[in-house]
């Protein structure tokens, strides 16, 4: 023992490199780097439109670490909730910020989503072979939507308390079994303690739970296939001699690097948010959500957080109960099946015809508008172009196999492009 | 044994360990499931209340809480009960035929005393609380408007006995809980004598 020794400790790091070893002969870690990281080759054309991905998961850690904090702070019962949101702001040291970075953190979450499946949408992201990387993705966002309306309920302002009075009513619309299904849910004949206590429980454990398994099944079915890029080109089909695609380059260090400046520029953004209007003028935190809840008078003007607002706005426009369900869960499902419903061979929409960028950017549009009309009162003119803007947002995926099958396409290049 | 049969033997094996686990799993899922119910405290909590509405201005509305529901009691004028045979044609429901409402209140005034309308607060689409909207022809609602109830969450409009009109999201009449009058001024929600 004492003979080998000096040997061990002749050269520098040595030591490290015999930790290493003892840990890789019982547990792959190397073999984890290596093909996740170091050895893991991604298109070296990568835009900006690349970089939300690695958002969204640093967003998820944010609310990860701020939300076990609040948890600390906070009590789920109907009587003690409203109270401890503001003994947190108040009286808790930093507690303010903890809160605004979670409420922040919650808006920051979806914009990042709704950007990253909207880059699924230009360059085919959803195309052979990802199908199940979008499946699964698709599955992160739906559970993403139930954690958001879990977490609303919590602060039991008057906003909170009615947006989950309609959203379970929503389930009463099911014929038959419906009203029995909402009682179900809520564990009781309106929304009172005993719902809050089981939003709760869904909010900290069950949905972060699946939320983390889900999306390292994502990453893993990602780093299967390997990633996309604006070209949509399959980097992999052209390989030097040692089997490393000519087109890219390891994800660490060159992608990890250039990732940690898209991550400040974002902290800086999110950081003015935070600091200067962590409100948002009524659109993050919602006005009516600062006096406490009160099942006798629903707020004078009720709208969902912004990002549940188009859907919201298609179920508005529809002027019958269950077929505005209906409608609104067609419109959340819809971008499931577009590995399917598109039929264009070519995935990036830099080499896809005017056909393809014209729906794409109707698409575009009437989401946009549905969101901004769902925060509008449901009368008059509003309610028209809701449902203006919920046909041309259902005719992009249901008449996709039409337009997308006899597309134009220009030539896509062997190699990616600069 | 022979070889077949040493494969049968093993068929039989896994499928019977496959059926038993198969129920055990499913019947340890009904406890969990089951627990979501109501439980027994939050159903022994549907108590009725007793309102005084002998007090009640003529045109007023009062708000009570009944098994955590809005109950709206109203007390209309003649000229808003003379309103309810106006515009029967725009109703969607006028006879309250698919509408949730003890027999006693399934009438063209949908309560017990004309005067007195007791209607539970909750809108049929989503349940969102209705508000009451008594003015007549107000800008907002257009100059057919002979007073109401006016639902904020998606638009639904209800005439003054909780009567929802066509063409709104709400597909039927605003339940009316049970009840009935201990004397007269005063009203049981919750709680009827079966009849009347």
């Amino acid at each position: 023992m004492a003979s080998a020794a000096p040997e061990l400790n002749r050269r520098p790091g040595r030591r490290f490199d015999a930790l290493v070893a003892w840990v890789d002969a019982r547990f792959p870690m190397t073999r984890l780097l290596r093909e996740h990281a170091t050895q893991y080759y991604a298109a070296k054309n990568f835009n900006f439109w690349y970089g939300f991905g690695v958002l969204a998961t640093v967003v998820l850690i944010m609310q990860f670490v701020t939300g076990i904090f609040l948890t600390m702070n906070y009590k789920p019962s109907a009587e003690e909730a409203f109270a401890s949101v503001e003994y947190i702001m108040r009286d808790v040291d930093w507690g303010w910020l903890l809160r605004y970075l979670h409420s922040t953190g919650a808006s920051a979450f979806f914009i990042v989503v709704y950007l990253h499946m909207f880059r699924g949408f230009m360059y085919g992201s959803y195309k052979r072979p990802r199908e199940l990387v979008w499946l699964i993705g698709m599955f992160i966002y739906l559970c993403l939507m139930a954690e958001a309306f879990f977490g609303y309920l919590l602060p039991w302002g008057n906003m909170s308390y009615w947006g989950a009075q309609v959203i379970v009513s929503l389930f009463g619309a099911v014929p038959v079994v419906g009203e029995g299904i909402a009682e179900w849910i809520r564990g009781d004949f309106y929304i009172s303690d005993i719902t809050l206590n089981r939003f709760f429980a869904f909010h900290v454990i069950a949905m972060p739970l699946i939320l983390l398994v889900l999306v390292v099944v994502h990453i893993m079915a990602l780093h299967e296939v390997g990633s996309g890029n604006p070209d949509g080109i399959e980097i992999k089909e052209h390989k030097d001699a040692g089997g490393k695609p000519l087109d890219g380059v390891a994800f660490h260090p060159y992608h990890t690097s250039k990732d940690l400046v898209i991550i400040i520029v974002f902290f800086i953004i999110f950081s003015a948010v935070v600091f200067f209007a962590p409100d948002m003028g009524g659109y993050f935190l919602e006005h009516a959500n600062f006096e406490p809840a009160n099942p006798l008078q629903t707020p004078e003007h009720i709208a969902p957080v912004w990002y549940f607002t188009p859907f919201y706005a298609i179920l508005r426009a529809v002027p019958d109960k269950l077929f505005g369900v209906v409608l609104m869960g067609g419109a959340v499902l819809l971008p499931v099946f577009m590995p399917w419903l598109d039929r264009c061979r070519v995935k990036s929409v830099r080499y896809r015809s005017w056909i393809y960028k014209t729906a794409l950017g109707i698409f575009a549009v009437s989401f946009l508008a549905l969101g901004w009309l769902g925060l509008q009162p449901a009368t008059g003119l509003y309610t028209t172009f809701s449902r203006i803007f919920s046909v041309l947002y259902f005719g992009f995926f249901i008449l996709m196999p039409f337009y997308t099958s006899y597309e134009k396409t220009k030539p896509v290049p062997i190699r990616v492009t600069k | 044994m022979t070889e077949s049969q040493r494969l049968t033997r093993r068929h039989f094996l896994t499928a019977a360990t496959a059926v038993t686990g198969g129920v055990g799993a499913v019947a340890a899922a009904v406890p969990f499931v089951a627990s979501f119910r109501p439980s027994a405290r939050a159903q022994a909590l549907g108590a009725p209340v007793e309102v005084d509405v002998s007090k009640l201005e003529p045109g007023a509305l009062m708000k009570v809480e009944w098994r955590g529901r809005p109950i709206y009691v109203v007390h209309r004028t003649e000229a808003m009960l003379g309103v309810l045979g106006r515009d029967v044609e725009l109703l969607a429901d006028p006879d309250s035929a698919d509408s949730i409402q003890p027999g006693y209140a399934r009438n063209d005034h949908r309560s017990v005393r004309p005067r007195i309308l007791v209607v539970e607060g909750v809108c049929t689409h989503l349940g969102c609380a209705p508000l009451p909207r008594f003015e007549v022809a107000p800008a907002d609602l257009g100059a057919d408007w002979g007073g109401g109830f006016y639902c904020p969450c998606h638009g639904s409009t209800f005439d003054l006995a909780g009567r929802v009109f066509a063409g709104v999201p709400a597909p039927t009449n605003l339940p009316v809980p049970p009840y009935r009058y201990v004397d007269d001024g005063t009203i049981l929600i919750g709680a009827d004598t079966g009849s009347v």
